[in-house]
Parts: structure tokens; C-alpha cells; sequence
């Protein structure tokens, strides 16, 4: 599903963020990355969804080589995935619903069959309720659930999940955790990069280290 | 095809939403756009009224002959049947001096002026009316008369034609160089809008493109928006024209009173207020296109 050969990432400056990283995600498979901010964690997810073009190497997703890809392509290539990030990229000019519509009406769906879509994913993630409010009257944790909802609306086959409990205690995380936990039993595949050692532990899916740009076995 | 024309629907409606969402600045960039289309198109209309009048009045070429002071009775027995007898002559018509003194008197309303002349100032004159129209011909005809004697000057009114549709040339000329500025100065307004837009919704297109929009699909509610301004301001323009013309026709009517003609300014054809319409929506079009080309792919998600 996603493969990563002798992939490296330099910036502007000569700073090598990633050095010859190579690994396989496999379909349906829910995957770690962990280390310290810094260690890349951000752009080796940024590299998955073509954010980010690597220095050298080749990333596979899908059995298409995304390094290759052209630029006219990428939107397309975008909804292959759900994009979870830290800072939730929501939009505040318009309703909690509005902004889960919005993968739905960049993608041209019909409007009857996006409403019960939204409706869906909403309620997934236990903002039904609230769909008219806006998304800044929401706390940290319901807003993080919310974005997870914009990302799932569409139905991704792949879910990739950059701090999703970063600025969270411990019980909002427990809740997050329990609903990518639901998405990777319904066969989503999951990159979730996370700090935290301690939730790695509660969770049973393979670990990616990162440890100063360089995959720690 | 069906799905294409509701997205295009809703991205025409929401463009409009977005209009009317800011009315106040809305309504001035507007009355900007309309106030300098407004210019151009003005004149041209006033230009079309003048040509049209130009074309009324003065469609047919004559010749006035002025014959020279001390011209006999003979003499005019003579030209009177040199012209009866000339192949390009059509009609001529005898004013003696008398009768042209009578009727500046009546048209002018110098009676007083003229009542104080010692003696009558006005030569005898022909009015001729050739049969043919092509100016190079009527100039010949001119030189000719010109040469028969006792003939003190021979006025064509082709000249005045001329200058008048030299004038009018000038003056359209004028309105284009007017519209190319003016265009312009449209395409900028937009463009300055679009980039105020622009730069007011980067988060909502940096998200769009991290969730898979197409360049076109950010670019088209732009596009559109772009669209509709320069669409209200031709109308705009339009709407100002009109109200002018109305206001000036009102005031023309007291001062073709005076000088017993009947001419009114009249609005320009369908034709051509489409085409302002149309024009001022490209433009408008035009604008947006280059602010988006020209600021969208500054907003790259990272």
C-alpha cells in the first residue's frame, strides 16, 4: 500500500530531515511513526500525501510511484487519503457541517448523498448534535474529532494522522484513540505519528522510530 | 453533463452570495467599474447620435453658386441654361438676392442688423442639386463651375461632409484609445478585488488543495465572481448612460426649440449595448484569470 525505498529529504540549507528511510505499510495495517519533534515524523507524512516531494529515493502509493507524479495529478491522488493534522485546519467561516462537506463538494459529489454522508461521519465521532454551530465553539478535543470527521467523510483508504493527540490529556486521547482504533477494524490503513511513548504502549500496531531522520528498527 | 451544470449553478450562486455579502464595497467597485466604462461608452453614443444626424441632414451633397455682384439679367438667362443643359446637374434652383435677404432675416432673427445695411450685401445664387454623389466626381463638377464666368465662388457641402465624418473618425478613434485605458483600468480593479479575496480565504484554499481540489475547482468561484462584477458594472455603465441621456434630452429640447430643428439623443442599438455588456463581463473575467493565475500558486500548503 505504501512503500518508502532509500527515501531522503533535504531542505533549503543543507539540512537532511530524512536519510535513506525504506519501509512497507500494508493494506488494513495501523502504524506508529514515534520520536521526538524533529526526528521528521511531519515530513515523512508530508512525503505520503505528496506535500512534500522526497530529495531522492521513490515512494509508492497504491503501486504508483507519487515522487513521478505531476503536479496535475496530485488533487486526485489526495483523495486517496484522509489528512488528520495537529492543528486541525478548520475553517471558521462557516458550520461544523459545512466543513465536512467540503471534501464532498471538491470531489462533485451529489448534495442529498453528501448530506448523509456528513450526517455519518459525524455522528462517528459524536458531533451529530452540533452540526450547526461553529467549529470555534468547539473545545480542543472536539474540534481534533471534527477534523477527524472532514477526513473520513469521504471515505479514504487511507488514514494518515499527523499529532492527532498532541495538545490533548489524556482522556480526550483515549477517545481519539478508540475512534482510529474503530476506522483500522473496518480495514482503513493508519499512519498516526505521535510522541507520546506512553500511548504507544496501550496499542498493539507496528512502530515506526524516528530518531534524528533515520528509522530506528 | 447534468452533475457539471449544478456545480457551475452553485458556484455561479455562491459567487452572487459572496457579492451581496459586502454590498457597501461591492456597490462601489461596481459604480468604479460602471463611472469608467461609462466614459467611452457615452461618447461613442454621442458620436453614433452625430453621425445619424449627420446622415439625415445632410445625406444629400449640394452646391451653392455665387455668382459675383455685377452680374446682368443675361448672364443669369445664360448660366440658368448651362445648367438646365449640364448631364450631372439634377435640380437648380434660382435665389435671388432679394430673397436670400429676406430669408436670413427670417432664419436668424437679425432683422434689426439688417434693416440698418445700406444696400443688400448678398449676391444672386444657384442651389444646385447634382445627380451624382461620388465625391470625386462632385469635386470635378465643382472645379467646372467654378471656371463658367461671372461665378465668384462655388461652395461644395461635401467639404463640411467630409470634415464632419473626419471629425467623427477622430472622435471614434479617440473613444477606442479611451476604451483600451478604461479596459484596463477594469481588468485592475478586478484584479485587485480577486487578490483581496485571495488572500482573505488562503486558509479555505490551502485546506481545499490539502483535500484534493483541482486548480479549477479553486479557480472557478474567482472566475465567476470576477465574472459577475464586470457583468453589474457594464450594467452600471449602462444605467449611467441612460440616466444622462435621459437628463441631456430633456435640456436638448429647449435648445432645438430655439433653433426650430427637432433632434433628440437617442440610446444605441441592442447590438451594442450587448456588446458592453459582454465586454465589460470578459474584462471582468480577464482580471480575475490573472489575479488567480498570479497569486494561487503562492498559497502551497505545507
Amino acid at each position: 500500500m505504501i512503500q518508502f525505498s532509500n527515501v531522503c529529504k533535504r531542505y533549503p540549507g543543507g539540512i537532511d530531515v530524512l536519510k535513506n528511510i525504506s519501509f512497507t505499510i500494508g493494506e488494513a495495517e495501523m502504524v506508529f511513526l514515534s520520536g521526538h519533534s524533529g526526528a521528521g515524523k511531519s515530513t515523512l507524512l508530508k512525503l505520503i500525501a505528496a506535500i512534500e516531494r522526497p530529495s531522492s529515493g521513490s515512494i509508492l502509493v497504491n503501486d504508483q510511484n507519487i515522487s513521478l507524479i505531476k503536479d496535475g495529478a496530485l488533487p486526485f491522488l489526495r483523495r486517496n487519503f484522509g489528512l488528520i493534522f495537529q492543528d486541525h485546519k478548520l475553517l471558521y467561516d462557516r458550520s461544523i457541517f459545512e466543513n465536512v462537506m467540503l471534501p464532498l463538494k471538491i470531489c462533485g459529489f451529489d448534495h442529498r448523498e453528501s448530506a448523509k454522508r456528513v450526517r455519518a461521519a459525524l455522528d462517528k465521532v459524536g458531533l451529530l448534535n452540533r452540526e450547526k454551530a461553529n467549529p470555534i465553539a468547539l473545545s480542543g478535543g472536539e474540534q481534533q474529532r471534527l477534523c477527524i470527521a472532514r477526513a473520513i467523510v469521504n471515505r479514504p483508504s487511507i488514514l494518515l494522522a499527523d499529532e492527532p493527540t498532541g495538545n490533548l490529556d489524556t482522556e480526550y486521547s483515549g477517545e481519539i484513540m478508540k475512534i482510529f482504533r474503530s476506522f483500522h477494524q473496518v480495514g482503513v490503513t493508519l499512519v498516526i505519528s505521535t510522541h507520546d511513548e506512553g500511548m504507544l504502549g496501550q496499542f498493539n500496531g507496528r512502530v515506526l522510530a524516528l530518531k534524528n531522520g533515520e528509522l530506528h528498527p | 453533463m447534468k452533475n457539471w451544470l449544478i456545480l457551475h449553478v452553485h458556484v455561479f450562486l455562491s459567487a452572487l452570495r459572496k457579492f451581496f455579502s459586502t454590498p457597501l464595497s461591492s456597490l462601489f467597485n461596481i459604480l468604479v467599474i460602471g463611472i469608467a466604462l461609462s466614459l467611452p461608452a457615452g461618447m461613442y453614443v454621442m458620436l453614433k447620435n452625430i453621425q445619424n444626424l449627420a446622415e439625415q441632414k445632410i445625406a444629400s451633397p449640394q452646391i451653392s453658386l455665387f455668382l459675383s455682384m455685377d452680374t446682368s439679367k443675361d448672364d443669369i438667362t445664360r448660366i440658368d441654361r448651362q445648367l438646365k443643359q449640364h448631364a450631372a446637374v439634377g435640380q437648380a434652383r434660382f435665389v435671388p438676392r432679394e430673397q436670400a435677404l429676406e430669408q436670413l432675416k427670417q432664419t436668424t432673427g437679425l432683422e434689426d442688423v439688417i434693416g440698418g445695411l445700406e444696400h443688400n450685401p448678398l449676391p444672386d445664387a444657384y442651389i444646385v442639386h447634382p445627380k451624382i454623389s461620388d465625391a470625386s466626381a462632385l469635386k470635378t463638377l465643382k472645379h467646372e463651375l467654378q471656371r463658367w464666368p461671372k461665378i465668384e465662388h462655388v461652395q461644395l457641402d461635401l467639404d463640411w461632409v467630409q470634415k464632419l465624418e473626419a471629425i467623427l473618425k477622430f472622435g471614434l478613434m479617440a473613444v477606442l484609445i479611451l476604451s483600451m485605458l478604461l479596459g484596463f483600468a477594469l481588468v485592475a480593479v478586478t484584479f485587485n478585488t480577486i487578490r483581496l479575496q485571495i488572500l482573505t480565504q488562503r486558509e479555505e484554499i490551502e485546506v481545499s488543495r490539502l483535500i484534493g481540489a483541482t486548480s479549477a475547482f479553486i479557480r472557478r468561484p474567482f472566475l465567476y465572481f470576477g465574472l459577475l462584477q464586470g457583468l453589474l458594472g457594464g450594467a452600471a455603465a449602462w444605467f449611467i448612460i441612460s440616466i444622462s441621456l435621459y437628463m441631456l434630452n430633456s435640456n436638448l429640447s429647449q435648445l432645438t426649440d430655439l433653433y426650430s430643428a427637432n433632434f433628440t439623443l437617442h440610446l444605441p442599438s441592442t447590438e451594442d449595448q450587448l456588446a458592453l455588456l459582454l465586454l465589460s463581463a470578459c474584462l471582468g473575467w480577464m482580471g480575475a484569470w490573472l489575479s488567480v493565475s498570479q497569486h494561487l500558486w503562492k498559497i502551497e500548503p505545507r
